[in-house]
């Protein structure tokens, strides 16, 4: 298995206050990586970092070695814009744009400079075929995605980051808002997702990230507490706050 | 500092259940043995009839264990206290199953038991009557190293049940009249080495709620 993503030593501070201490992490190709811990332990800082989404706050400053295929993310000729197109991001509640569905799947790769039309329809169904939301929207895709339900929207943005060929897909508790329904194609999905990309994933549902992750990193106070098989962290952690944490004996 | 006090003590009272299915168990195995030594037919019947209790407890136990496992989604230690919970029940179950085996022996050989071919069963079924005690011990310290000792134990019992099995063998060709008495015996023998085998087993339950690993000690 290869190292898809390597966290050497991060550290990051807003402003003062210490976010991360000491992290250490390997995020491997075709796995499905889930972080977990408490409110405020600093794993969604933590995702933030693996496409510089802290960038946009102030006051933020990482140290450490954050490399992707082997390259520091945060080195000095680094084109952020690539950067995010190479690792996108779901976040928690689906934002689609108001616009209509294929125009929300078109909206990165035309950004991105690809104006034919035919290659566009291409790229569009791919990418919802690839999100499990072709079927139910193909007879609909000129209309406004503000229209589709909530899990459907949450697909259609999952789309839209597959549509510019990422090589990591980002997900900040990506089904939070949705009914279990929902939730559970999102899960399957990420399964035939994971064949193809490397996949990092922010859940506060200890039971999602025991569903759907190869791996699993608790995180506690801004460091990482134990990272392993996710099979083994939620029947034999090696740590006693990973075992209070998920057996919900915590604090 | 639980923030699942109603789930730790459902925890607690899981283990109480298991201990008291086992000490209904161990009194079946003491029971059915002292009907053997006696040749006491009323007490074999008591082993027999009372294995009932043992079955319905053993239902209501685990089916409070899947209960749990639906409600309280376990994860770590609570997971591998509840699914060696109803493994230790399964083998407690089984183990009464056998005493019930040796109750019946007891009563086809009532009344027409020759002495001397008892040969080293009363030992064989003191040291299951060991194990099953250490196993029960183990499970309620989480005690490893007791687990393993009293899983050691199960190598001897199958010595002295291979050399018994032998001895009867003989005793039989030499007493051939004696056949339909001893061959419950060679019976018995055999309960005695499964008993000891399902102790074993606990003990790799045991093993397995502490550590997180099986270990095959059998």
């Amino acid at each position: 298995m290869e190292n898809k993503i390597t966290i050497r030593n991060l550290n990051l501070y807003y402003g003062d206050l210490q976010a991360l201490r000491d992290v250490n992490l390997d995020i491997q190709e075709r796995q499905i990586t889930a972080l977990i811990g408490p409110s405020g332990c600093g794993k969604s800082t933590f995702l933030r970092v693996l496409n510089r989404m802290n960038d946009l706050i102030e006051g933020v400053r990482v140290e450490g070695r954050v490399l992707l295929d082997g390259e520091d993310i945060y080195g000095p000729d680094v084109d952020v814009v690539q950067l995010r197109k190479r690792v996108g991001m779901v976040f928690q509640r689906p934002n689609p744009f108001p616009m209509s569905v294929y125009d929300n799947v078109a909206y990165g790769p035309r950004i991105h400079g690809q104006k034919n039309k035919r290659r566009l329809d291409e790229i569009v169904e791919a990418s919802l075929r690839a999100a499990a939301l072709w079927d139910e929207v193909a007879d609909r895709l000129f209309h406004s995605a503000l229209g589709l339900s909530g899990g459907q929207q949450q697909r259609l943005c999952i789309a839209r980051l597959l549509a510019v060929e990422p090589d990591v897909v980002l997900m900040d508790e990506p089904t939070s808002a949705l009914d279990p329904i929902s939730t559970l194609r999102i899960e399957e999905l990420l399964q035939e997702l994971k064949n193809n990309y490397a996949i990092v994933i922010v859940t506060h549902n200890m039971q999602q990230a025991a569903r759907v992750s190869d791996v699993t990193a608790f995180f506690l106070n801004g460091e990482i507490v134990e990272a392993g098989e996710t099979h083994k962290l939620f029947t034999k952690p090696r740590d006693q706050r990973t075992e209070d944490y998920i057996t919900g004996r915590f604090g | 500092m639980s923030n699942r006090r109603s789930f730790d003590v459902e925890l607690a009272d899981l283990k109480q259940d298991i201990l008291r299915m086992a000490s209904l168990v161990e009194q079946s195995i003491y029971k059915a043995m002292e009907a053997l030594l006696n040749q006491d037919p009323l007490i074999a019947k008591g082993v027999i009839t009372g294995d009932d209790a043992i079955d319905r407890l053993r239902y209501e136990v685990e089916n409070n264990c899947i209960r749990l496992i639906a409600t309280q989604q376990p994860m770590a230690r609570d997971l591998r206290v509840i699914v060696t919970g109803i493994k230790i029940l399964t083998n407690l179950e089984r183990m009464g199953d056998h005493a019930v085996d040796i109750a019946r022996a007891a009563m086809c050989v009532c009344g027409r038991m020759p002495t001397k071919p008892l040969e080293r069963i009363p030992q064989m079924a003191r040291m299951v009557q060991h194990m099953v005690k250490d196993g029960l011990d183990a499970y309620v310290h989480g005690d490893v190293e007791k687990a393993r000792q009293m899983c050691a134990m199960d190598d001897e019992v199958d010595e002295i049940y291979n050399l018994t099995f032998q001895n009867l063998i003989s005793y039989m060709e030499a007493n051939p009249h004696s056949i339909p008495c001893v061959v419950y015996l060679l019976l018995v023998a055999r309960y005695l080495e499964r008993l000891a085998d399902r102790a074993t087993n606990i003990g790799e339950d045991v093993i397995y709620l502490v550590t997180g690993e099986w270990h095959e000690l059998n």
